[in-house]
């Protein structure tokens, strides 16, 4: 009886573990697809559409890269992953790369074995209230019933700022976005707590969003990012750069319209460089000439993607804020390609 | 002239191994062994492997770490600050105290649902069939999660408790909330402890008489009236010690305050859909179990039982029960067992048990997956050996004893 259940639990981590071996790359394009660990549905980041599509703002990184590695975006599978599983998928070999509005901290980087490629979102943690309540400051949440999802940053932001300010809460864990959803929306819990992106995503898809205000406190940083597995550093470089062409791309004026035209030569060195049209950057990631053409084809650029799935003139209705480009104002900032 | 002749000395043939019956089984046995350590050893070496691979080690070491989360339902004393460790034993109290609660529930029910089953009233007999067997053809989550929805769903808000939209049921003393039941709680003052005295003494009081009513019994054929004598000894005594001590125990009533009720005792929804499924589920199998054990027992002994003149009650206490159980016991330790790892469903509706804390959230913040799913496989294993140990403990105070 004993040893059964040993040799069970070794032959689950037996398994698992054996399928994350290095050489990631050749595993995908052997595979033909892209495995992609996305949540399990949040409006806007990363959901399936009226035809059962994923898409998103998560979504696009995934399309991107594998359009990068095969010229079709399509060529992904995605498995949602709920807080507490995200990482054991990674880990596990079970998708090759999270896009899941992720923050990068320091034990996920280092003591989980992972690798933050970049940040594709700077969020912070907020709260979300009914109007009805009539609070509006996160102090004033003394003794109330909080929705907060399990094994995530938030969660830990939430008891440090409630023990900070000398305040005590009801704390009710759940797994996923839609269940919080509905717990919220019945009233069992006052305060909806997540990153503030997430939040006006969830209010977004509210019945009657007028009705929820999103308190002006923001408690904590929240980079979000895609991340691979430690240990494989080829493809992360492949990851890391392909969002990096996104970001580039916004910059240097590449759009989906354009980039066609830009494709047959530029005066621009830099442009060139990242579409192929000189130097061999492609190569030097084990990919063909015109990968970054495909990543930035499959959903635009960086500012494309944004504005198509959560910018101000989609529901969710996000302002460019930190996530401007740095010669707007904001933080992203792409290494140059050379 | 007799010759006795030598049998003659077989040499030993290695074909033997597998033709002779006398070491064929060895032969087996031996390989078997074989082949199992070299998977064994297959797998503890590619474990190693991997973790090695991955750049992590084998660790217990984080459950001495802080944890840094919070934990709604705390039976000791937890807070952010506590180790992952003291999280985990948080979730195992509450492990516990769900499946202590629906053990009993599922036991109460089962009982009365196999009983029912078997009344001869049409009625009565066709209910308990519909319960049996739409509890125990639907799967365990769904009534979880439905039990959840109807408590989140359908109860009102605190808030509506202010508004004068929904009112305390019970004399103003129990709130049911989409938050959860309120229900009063005991408050103990200078003196309690005597009282508990007093109530445990009483306790072994009604024992004793119990015993003392079976030997005069046994002894004189004389029946006293132990039902009522017991009820007395239990009221009385408590009654006078709990007037003279000045009420030592007093209930705290929950009231509105802020966001939530305040005071008295608060079962969270998550603990009520859980228990409440778990028992209705589990007590489904339970039924059928009790019921199967009294079919057991041959209509013969009924009919002697009452050509003795034993009354009907008398009869099923004293004659039917007792071999019935001795059917019943078995089945109902594997019933126990499912439902303490049932309770692992728990992740479902938040309920924090030892899968959500240990199992859930610090293998999540500390990535030491191997080592918190051996420690969790550890404790379920640990904890059904160990129910299994007293229940059959009691099979053996009631099996057949041949003399």
């Amino acid at each position: 009886m004993k040893t059964t259940a040993l040799l069970g639990a070794l032959t689950v981590a037996g398994l698992s573990a054996g399928a994350a071996a290095a050489a990631t790359l050749d595993d995908v394009k052997a595979r033909g697809h892209l495995n992609c660990g996305v949540t399990t549905g949040l409006a806007g980041f990363a959901a399936p559409n009226a035809n059962g599509v994923w898409e998103g703002f998560d979504v696009a990184v995934c399309r991107a890269v594998a359009a990068a590695i095969f010229g079709d975006p399509m060529a992904v599978e995605f498995t949602p992953t709920t807080g507490q599983t995200r990482f054991t998928a990674l880990a596990s070999g079970e998708v090759d790369m999270l896009a899941r509005n992720t923050t990068w901290t320091f034990t996920r980087d280092v003591d989980l074995k992972f690798d933050f490629v970049g940040i594709n979102y700077y969020d912070g943690q907020g709260f979300m209230v009914p109007k009805s309540l009539g609070v509006s400051s996160a102090k004033e949440l003394d003794g109330a019933t909080v929705c907060i999802q399990t094994g995530t940053t938030t969660e830990l932001n939430l008891a440090d700022f409630f023990r900070a300010n000398n305040m005590a809460y009801e704390p009710v864990p759940i797994e996923t976005n839609a269940e919080a959803q509905q717990q919220f929306l019945a009233g069992a819990c006052d305060v909806y707590t997540t990153d503030a992106s997430g939040l006006a995503a969830t209010r977004a898809t509210f019945e009657n969003p007028q009705d929820y205000v999103i308190l002006p406190e923001i408690i904590s940083k929240e980079p979000l990012g895609p991340l691979v597995r430690h240990g494989d550093n080829e493809w992360g470089d492949l990851v890391r750069w392909v969002l990096n062409a996104l970001i580039a791309a916004e910059e240097l004026g590449i759009t989906s319209a354009n980039i066609d035209e830009l494709a047959k030569g530029t005066s621009n060195p830099e442009i060139n460089r990242i579409l192929g049209v000189e130097g061999n950057l492609g190569e030097m990631l084990g990919l063909s000439k015109d990968w970054a053409i495909n990543a930035i084809k499959a959903n635009g650029n960086y500012g494309e993607i944004f504005a198509k799935y959560i910018g101000e003139n989609t529901p969710i209705g996000l302002a460019r804020g930190l996530n401007a480009q740095w010669k707007d104002g904001g933080l992203l900032y792409s290494p140059p390609f050379r | 002239m007799t010759t006795v002749t030598d049998p003659r000395s077989e040499s030993f043939r290695l074909s033997q191994l597998i033709y002779d019956t006398r070491y064929r089984s060895l032969t087996i046995q031996a390989v078997a062994m074989a082949l199992i350590v070299l998977m064994l050893s297959w797998l503890v070496s590619n474990t190693v492997q991997n973790l090695q691979a991955l750049g992590k080690d084998f660790d217990f070491g984080f459950l001495f770490e802080r944890a840094g989360y919070d934990i709604n339902q705390r039976l000791i004393e937890y807070d952010s600050n506590s180790t992952h460790g003291r999280a985990a034993l948080v979730g195992i109290l509450n492990t516990l105290l769900v499946a202590f609660l629906g053990c009993v529930t599922a036991t109460v029910l089962g009982i009365f649902a196999g009983v029912l089953r078997l009344s001869k009233n049409w009625l009565v007999s066709r209910l308990m069939a519909v319960y049996v067997e739409g509890f125990r053809n639907v799967p365990l989550l769904l009534w979880i999660i439905a039990f959840f929805a109807i408590m989140t769903e359908a109860m009102p808000a605190p808030r509506a408790f202010r508004t004068g939209e929904a009112e305390m049921a019970l004399f103003d003393t129990v709130a049911v909330t989409n938050r959860g039941v309120y229900i009063p709680a005991p408050v103990l003052h200078d003196g309690a402890g005597v009282l508990i005295t007093v109530l445990l003494a009483s306790l072994a009081g009604i024992w004793a008489f119990r015993r003392y009513a079976r030997r005069l019994q046994d002894e004189t054929g004389r029946i006293l009236p132990v039902g009522w004598i017991s009820l007395a000894i239990l009221v009385l005594p408590n009654l006078v010690a709990y007037f003279l001590l000045g009420r030592p125990i007093t209930l705290d009533y929950p009231e509105l305050g802020g966001f939530n009720f305040k005071g008295g005792l608060h079962l969270r929804n998550s603990l009520i859909a859980l228990w409440l499924a778990l028992s209705v589920y589990t007590g489904a199998f339970i039924a059928e179990i009790v019921r199967a054990g009294i079919l057991s027992v041959s209509k013969g002994q009924t009919e002697a039982a009452y050509a003795l003149g034993l009354r009907p009650g008398r009869t099923m206490r004293l004659v039917i029960l007792p071999q019935a159980l001795r059917v019943i016991v078995p089945p109902l330790i594997s019933q126990f067992l499912n439902l303490t790892k049932n309770s692992s469903l728990a992740i479902a509706v938040g309920y924090m048990d030892v899968r959500s804390t240990l199992g859930g959230i610090t293998i999540n913040q500390t990535g030491r997956e191997l080592e918190g799913m051996l420690l969790l496989g550890g404790f379920y294993l640990a904890a059904s050996l160990i129910i299994s140990a007293v229940m059959n403990f009691y099979n053996a105070s009631i099996k057949l004893k041949e003399r």
